[in-house]
């Protein structure tokens, strides 16, 4: 298994650089990753849906799109422009998740 | 030159309930991934985009020979059919389908037509086929919103250029 260091702190990584270990995830973390998914600073309302997606989160698997929608009360537009390209994969990778395993 | 963005195109031709799933629930997940969706709907997969019809789509039991008495919960007999004789009495269809919704249902799963506005508004493109369009007397108006254009098959290939392409 591939380590990683970020934010000051070395954390278990996959192939693709997701965290394994959900708890070793901190919100500096969290900020660190979004840098890299091309948001430079997250907003209120993407800290909200990141949140939301850990306490949600099923033997360390991001909710699906869907329950994100459903569970924080926002739109499918919303949750495409606050992530934009790949709201699946950017909400698993900032908020150090595996990819959804539902298919909504 | 630009890395260009993985670009996947669904052609959807059937207009079965169990054939317009395929193509909502891959271009989701596509959207999902951050890969470009377009669908084109022609022949019976107008009816997934037609207003009067997107609700009223149906599976029928008839000549599928996949389809078992174990779908209808009857536990242990895998592979005992529904007799086609039986597919073909009145009201099969109407049974088969309502199962099917309602197992859909259980699961969560959208209605075609929330689908389709869920993938609109994850930023998926859709067409429709002209020469369906024409073929079944239909207007731009009989179609739901989300539809942009209605487009010719030289269109699509123009539009379509170095996507992946998935006809369903």
């Amino acid at each position: 298994m591939a380590t990683l260091t970020i934010a000051g702190k070395t954390v278990q990584v996959n192939d693709e650089g997701f965290l394994t270990n959900p708890a070793e995830w901190t919100k500096e973390i969290g900020a660190e990753i979004a840098k890299q998914e091309g948001i430079a600073e997250l907003s209120e309302a993407q800290w909200k849906v990141i949140d939301w997606a850990r306490g949600a989160a099923q033997g360390g698997k991001s909710p699906t799109l869907r329950q994100i929608t459903t569970g924080v009360n926002i739109t499918t537009k919303d949750l495409f422009t606050l992530f934009p390209k790949g709201p699946a994969k950017k909400v698993a990778h900032i908020a150090g998740l595996g990819k959804p395993e539902g298919c909504v | 030159m630009a890395e260009q963005n993985r670009h996947i195109a669904f052609i959807c031709s059937k207009g079965d309930l169990d054939m317009a799933y395929p193509a909502l629930v891959m271009g989701w997940a596509a959207l999902g991934n951050g890969i470009d969706v377009t669908i084109f709907f022609t022949f019976w997969g107008m009816d997934m985009i037609r207003k009067s019809r997107q609700d009223h789509l149906e599976i029928a039991p008839l000549a599928n020979t996949a389809m078992k008495f174990s779908m209808m919960g009857v536990k242990g007999v895998d592979n005992a059919g529904i007799p086609n004789f039986m597919g073909g009495l009145p009201g099969m269809t109407a049974f088969a389908t309502k199962l099917m919704k309602d197992k859909m249902e259980k699961l969560g799963v959208p209605t075609v037509k929330e689908y389709l506005e869920m993938l609109v508004d994850g930023g998926a493109n859709l067409y429709a086929c002209k020469m369906s369009v024409d073929m079944f007397d239909l207007k731009k108006e009989d179609m739901v919103d989300g539809v942009k254009a209605i487009v010719t098959a030289g269109d699509f290939m123009d539009m379509t250029e170095g996507a992946q392409i998935i006809f369903i």
